[in-house]
């Protein structure tokens, strides 16, 4: 047995350490509004404004083609952009599935129309998806979704229930699974679909969650008349297309940053009382965070030259995962300070990020599934 | 070096190491055999002058590539001071000093002071002493740096091994006089630095070691009628070991890429304080996954595991490299704190 992946190194570009800095200069006087509690929650906190702005920028879609309206720089150069919004607790949560993967979707195996009527609005940062995977019955095991989208005439019958759709109250559109077709094969017979979420028949409701925060949507469908023009790439074809979409979903760096804003307050807090208690640990967190990144930059390298590393990207997911969840517990280790909303600026993210780190591990792919597929890599399955 | 003399370097060491390594040869290594065909055939291709230029006789390669050779030794376990004549000849060569013929070469690390050009001074844990004929030294000498070479004298030796049973000897000098100094133009910590590259570097090879070796254990060994490794508990476990491991990789890489690009403090770090957290959850899934097989002698896993635990903590813990990352990072202040990790550098 050889070892099943390859993470080789990937340098940045020159004109993406430019672009660094412009998106710092940016960040500086964009985020001055922004609460402290919008940006704890990094990739899920939403602002419409903000999303605007960077659109405006020219920053979503930047390494689409330029044909589709995007800037056409490298995914290297995407990377950029994303890490430092990440880092600085930018808003990004309105436009960023659709930045990720639902415009790349669309521009891999949508129609002319599709692309037309659906780009500029995802370009101009006012277009938003949620992702309609999940369901009541179907979580890990993705095959076992029912909802059914059954053709009649021009159009596509929609009947079921999404559930765990983050984001659906804020989005006009769902990049959905359904089943179009029973098939022998369980992973056939599924089909993607771009839906309007203003259509009759879809209800959205709002699931609290622990923190009592609403981002989580049950979405349900009754005799939800889909245009057959609405179908993405071809019928039967939807699990292939959507396990495609993995490697995009799994290596960013939204997969191992989304505690980070708790470690860069544990060091001001330690740099403010000039106190080295935890210095050792800060340390070890660093070098995790280093070598996350430089395993998750390398996926972004492998992505631009055309590769499908799905393995590798299931690696940095689980590594992450483990390490995004670790930081609030470090954190509380090293402070004697209680989370509370209403404290301190360190105290309002160990509130937050405690409560939220649970579903770092879930969301995207349990850790469950991940180690699952990595052990099929290993050659054990 | 291309890609291409990259991979030509890379399959020659994988073919001399598969070849030479055997069980045996580490067995009698443990038991004070030095192994003399291995080494001859590393000579003769000359892995050990791989960072020396050409102009000085050497491969001129550099630190990827050296990375390369360090954890081909660590995957196979090879039992010679290879890493050590890699590095201690490339300290050599920035002093401009050659290399006497037929030298098996160590690295002295310790205090040292120097009088009218003679050497005192100590060097615990000095790998492969025993074996070697001659040390390279890093010292201050006034408010000069030198690099000087000495003959190993065996009256100025202790013998002593790590956990792994490599050679660590005892050195103490008294007023010793150099073969050859000169002074040198490099970090005066310059040893500790690239011991810690070394080993970090082999252990990423030693940990893929025992993850290949663990999970060929798991699709062999039969319990309850099936393959151990059908087992998701098993299964599971073994997807940890090889996140540690590729992570591992990716820290070693990252470490002699930045000593390529000629600003290697804060990769060293990184490299050696993440690897050493891989060692710990690494060697113990592997062992776990071995069963009481893998704690015999008999089993070859040891060899790599126990190198693991001695390897971790020579020139430097994990913990002692995190706290110059943590130190440095506390004292930057949190606004630096991003900035210093995308540009790989602490003094920003």
């Amino acid at each position: 047995m050889s070892i099943p992946f390859n993470f080789r190194l990937t340098d940045f570009p020159v004109e993406a350490e430019t672009l660094r800095l412009e998106v710092r200069e940016f960040l500086s006087s964009a985020l001055v509004d922004v609460p402290k509690e919008t940006r704890a929650e990094t990739w899920y906190g939403a602002d419409e404004g903000f999303s605007r702005k960077v659109g405006e920028r020219g920053w979503i879609g930047l390494s689409w083609p330029t044909e589709y309206g995007g800037s056409g720089r490298s995914a290297m150069e995407r990377y950029v952009v994303l890490e430092e919004m990440l880092t600085a607790g930018a808003p990004v949560g309105a436009h960023w599935i659709a930045d990720r993967q639902s415009g790349p979707l669309i521009i891999r195996y949508g129609t002319p129309e599709q692309q037309e009527k659906i780009l500029p609005g995802i370009l101009r940062g006012e277009t938003y998806f949620c992702i309609g995977m999940s369901e009541p019955d179907s979580g890990s095991d993705l095959a076992a979704l029912r909802t059914k989208a059954e053709k009649k005439g021009n159009k596509y019958i929609v009947n079921g229930t999404k559930l765990w759709t983050s984001g659906a109250q804020r989005c006009q559109y769902m990049i959905a699974l359904f089943r179009t077709s029973k098939e022998e094969d369980r992973h056939g017979g599924f089909s993607q679909f771009i839906v309007d979420l203003s259509l009759p028949g879809v209800t959205i409701r709002p699931i609290i969650d622990l923190a009592g925060r609403h981002h989580f949507n049950e979405v349900v469908f009754e005799d939800v008349e889909v245009p057959e023009t609405m179908l993405v790439g071809k019928e039967g074809d939807g699990w292939n297309q959507v396990t495609a979409e993995l490697a995009l979903e799994r290596s960013g760096p939204e997969r191992y940053l989304s505690s980070y804003a708790l470690l860069q307050e544990l060091i001001k807090e330690f740099s403010e009382r000039n106190d080295y208690e935890g210095v050792t640990e800060i340390g070890r967190q660093m070098a995790h965070l280093t070598t996350l990144r430089q395993m998750s930059v390398s996926v972004a390298g492998m992505l631009n030259d055309g590769e499908n590393p799905a393995l590798e990207a299931s690696v940095v997911k689980d590594l992450g995962a483990v390490f995004e969840q670790d930081l609030p517990n470090i954190a509380h280790r090293l402070m004697d300070l209680e989370p509370d909303n209403q404290g301190n600026d360190f105290q309002k993210y160990l509130a937050i990020l405690t409560q939220i780190s649970p579903s770092f591990s879930l969301r995207g792919g349990t850790r469950e599934i991940l180690r699952g597929i990595i052990a099929r890599g290993l050659g054990l399955r | 070096m291309t890609d291409e003399t990259s991979q030509l370097l890379s399959d020659t060491a994988e073919k001399l190491f598969s070849d030479h390594v055997t069980k045996n040869c580490i067995i009698d290594a443990e038991k004070g055999t030095w192994p003399d065909e291995l080494w001859s055939e590393v000579i003769a291709n000359g892995f050990n002058l791989i960072l020396v230029p050409e102009e000085l006789g050497g491969v001129g390669g550099n630190w990827m590539n050296a990375g390369i050779l360090f954890k081909a030794l660590g995957r196979y376990q090879a039992p010679i001071p290879l890493a050590e004549n890699i590095v201690a000849s490339y300290i050599l060569s920035l002093a401009g000093i050659s290399q006497p013929t037929d030298s098996i070469l160590t690295i002295l690390n310790g205090a040292f002071v120097a009088e009218n050009d003679l050497l005192s001074g100590s060097s615990p844990r000095t790998p492969f002493a025993s074996y070697s004929t001659h040390g390279v030294v890093l010292y201050k000498d006034g408010s000069d740096l030198k690099v000087g070479l000495i003959e190993i004298d065996k009256n100025n030796l202790k013998d002593n091994n790590n956990i792994a049973l490599e050679n660590r000897g005892h050195i103490e000098l008294d007023k010793v006089s150099f073969i050859e100094n000169s002074k040198v133009d490099c970090d005066s910590n310059l040893v500790k630095k690239l011991g810690a590259l070394m080993r970090s570097n082999q252990m990423a090879g030693a940990l893929e070691s025992i993850l290949t070796q663990s999970v060929r254990y798991a699709n062999e060994r039969i319990q309850f009628g099936r393959p151990i490794g059908k087992f998701q508990a098993i299964q599971q476990d073994l997807a940890v070991l090889s996140t540690h491991v590729a992570a591992s990789s990716v820290a070693a890489d990252y470490a002699c890429s930045s000593m390529d690009k000629g600003n290697p403090d804060f990769a060293i770090a990184v490299a050696k304080s993440r690897i050493d957290d891989a060692v710990s959850v690494g060697a113990g899934i592997a062992h776990q996954v071995h069963g009481a097989i893998g704690f015999t002698y008999e089993h070859g896993l040891h060899f790599a595991t126990r190198r693991l635990w001695a390897w971790r903590a020579e020139y430097g813990s994990g913990s002692e490299w995190s706290k110059v990352l943590g130190e440095k990072a506390i004292s930057n202040g949190a606004d630096k704190f991003w900035p210093s990790i995308t540009q790989g550098d602490l003094d920003i």
